[in-house]
């Protein structure tokens, strides 16, 4: 399904501020799997989601998505195969656009955009019913302003936003950091929700071990830019939080992971 | 104000709404702050004047002004899309570009089209005075392009156009190609103030190379000051300011230029404008600062 071929992003190549955020990430993803990534600042988890996004062109590798090389592709191009939902609750919308001519932009996602309107009574008497499910009371508000919002509100629509045209990947770049612990509760449901409703390929890429062992049918873990473990299916079931940073002191030979984020999220 | 000078504050205002669909397209939609007007307003009067006094149709001549404003648009939108750079600057290359290119067009500083048969002959037939007709006959015309832009910025690619100004990289996700909605945002927004300097040529009598200075202020203006006095919850509304405000900039103009008490001569145009400008930016703080001092006050 997703397939990444020893994937290389360095920035500012030559220069004396040069990183290197990924080195060498070859990953397979088969149809439906929901893989979580986890990693401390700086691992290069978000810029492999951008990668995959097409918001960043890797240095170096193959992206293939299907039989499609999307390596070069746009992000818009991509847009028709991959949705994504941003860590930044104030990203995934435009706040100065309304809830229902957020949700269009979504609608017409990948496909092409005739002169017609963007809004008509059915693509309104959809996006009510999305909206309904959350019980916000969101579907009384189609003329709000999207800026009048909660981020909760807004992290919400940007989930069923993404679903509204068929996609074969989700991206989720912790896109419930930014929220209150009930709150992110909510989103975090409504996302498995979603993915299972609409099978979904989806990578969720978050700050918690908690989170990624409980949600999920796969978990890699970055270090460094590089994929430090990779664990699915039975080897998966059962792990804990220590289990995790012990496969990881025996993948770093011994190095002690120092980021208490990971551990308190 | 005599009614002469009344319509006549009238017409500039109706043209100069054109202008301000433009700027409103630049400055609001795309965010794209785009002085590139000021070489786009000539030239629809370059283009539309030259092609006159040669005989062309009138009609054909003003629509190559508004193409000739649309590829204005498009070279400093491709120069910030694809070239990189920063969008004020590629505005401002452009800008300075056009006066080389107006002055080659015209092959003189100006050109008078005093008895040419421009669009504006056929109002001579309507049995009523010019100064009736040409305000009427431009009132059409705002009308039309009014409820063009009021359909196009509601359809699916006017949207998509709004999420690129107002958030790209949701709208890139969204699977909007941003780069080319600049550059078809920037080319109508430049074709219509090519066929605002088309028009004002025609109504004017004369096209001339420096009539273009100022125009972005003028257009500013009439965006920013028709804001203040209408709220633009929707589109249909942000139109009718821009509509508004251009006409109420004329008449501000007019009066300020009118009133004998003040002092004011034509050669303080320029001030006055400014000074207008920077009390409709201030105006919209400066009416919720006294609002809050207002309400504590009374308690």
């Amino acid at each position: 399904m997703i397939s990444l071929e020893d994937i290389h992003v360095t920035f500012g190549e030559g220069t004396p501020l040069e990183t290197r955020a990924v080195r060498g990430i070859s990953l397979d993803i088969q149809e439906g799997e929901f893989v979580t990534v986890i990693g401390s600042n700086g691992s290069g988890k978000s810029t492999l989601l951008n990668t995959l996004s097409g918001e960043t062109l890797p240095t170096s590798g193959k992206i293939k998505v299907g039989d499609d090389d999307v390596t070069y592709w746009s992000t818009a191009k991509r847009a028709k195969l991959i949705a994504r939902v941003f860590q930044d609750p104030l990203a995934g919308s435009c706040e100065n656009l309304s809830i229902e001519e957020n949700m269009a932009l979504a609608w017409y996602r990948g496909k092409p955009r005739g002169f017609g309107s963007a809004l008509n009574s059915q693509n309104r008497e959809i996006f009510k019913k999305q909206l309904s499910r959350l019980g916000l009371g969101l579907e009384n508000r189609l003329k709000d302003k999207m800026g009048l919002l909660s981020g909760g509100q807004r992290q919400a629509i940007s989930l069923l936003m993404s679903a509204l045209q068929p996609a074969k990947i989700l991206l989720l770049d912790e896109h419930t950091a930014a929220l209150d612990p009930k709150t992110a509760a909510f989103v975090l449901d409504l996302t498995c929700q979603i993915i299972d409703e609409n099978k979904l390929t989806a990578l969720m890429v978050t700050h918690s071990m908690q989170q990624a062992l409980e949600v999920g049918t796969r978990t890699i873990m970055l270090h460094e830019g590089k994929i430090v473990f990779d664990v699915k299916g039975e080897e998966r079931k059962g792990l804990t939080v220590v289990d995790l940073l012990d496969l990881f002191k025996k993948n770093q030979q011994g190095e002690e992971l120092s980021d208490d984020s990971l551990l308190l999220g | 104000m005599s009614t002469i000078a009344a319509l006549g504050a009238l017409e500039s205002g109706l043209v100069f709404a054109l202008v301000a669909f433009g700027v409103f397209l630049s400055f609001r939609i795309l965010e794209f702050p785009d002085l590139t007007v000021d070489g786009s307003f000539p030239l629809g009067a370059a283009v539309s004047a030259i092609l006159i006094v040669s005989g062309v149709n009138p009609w054909l001549a003003t629509f190559a002004a508004f193409g000739a404003g649309m590829m204005a648009g498009v070279v400093t939108a491709w120069m910030n899309t694809k070239l990189g750079i920063l969008n004020l600057l590629a505005s401002i290359l452009t800008m300075i570009a056009l006066y080389s290119i107006n002055l080659r067009i015209m092959g003189k500083p100006n050109i008078a089209l005093l008895g040419e048969t421009t669009v504006l002959t056929p109002t001579e037939s309507w049995g009523m005075p010019y100064y009736w007709a040409t305000p009427l006959a431009f009132s059409v015309v705002v009308l039309v392009v009014f409820f063009f832009l009021l359909r196009f910025l509601n359809s699916q690619p006017g949207l998509a156009m709004r999420a690129t100004g107002a958030n790209a990289r949701m709208a890139r996700s969204q699977g909007i190609n941003t780069d080319r909605m600049i550059i078809l945002g920037m080319a109508v927004s430049n074709g219509l103030v090519g066929l605002a300097g088309s028009l004002f040529a025609q109504s004017q009598g004369s096209a001339d190379i420096t009539m273009g200075v100022g125009v972005i202020v003028i257009g500013l203006a009439s965006v920013i000051g028709g804001e203040a006095i209408i709220t633009p919850k929707t589109m249909f509304l942000a139109l009718i300011a821009c509509v508004v405000g251009s006409i109420l900039y004329r008449f501000a103009i007019a009066l300020a230029l009118n009133a004998d008490f003040i002092g004011l001569k034509a050669q303080d145009l320029n001030l006055v404008t400014a000074v207008l400008v920077t009390f409709a930016i201030v105006a919209p703080k400066l009416k919720a600062n006294l609002t809050a001092k207002f309400s504590r006050g009374n308690k």
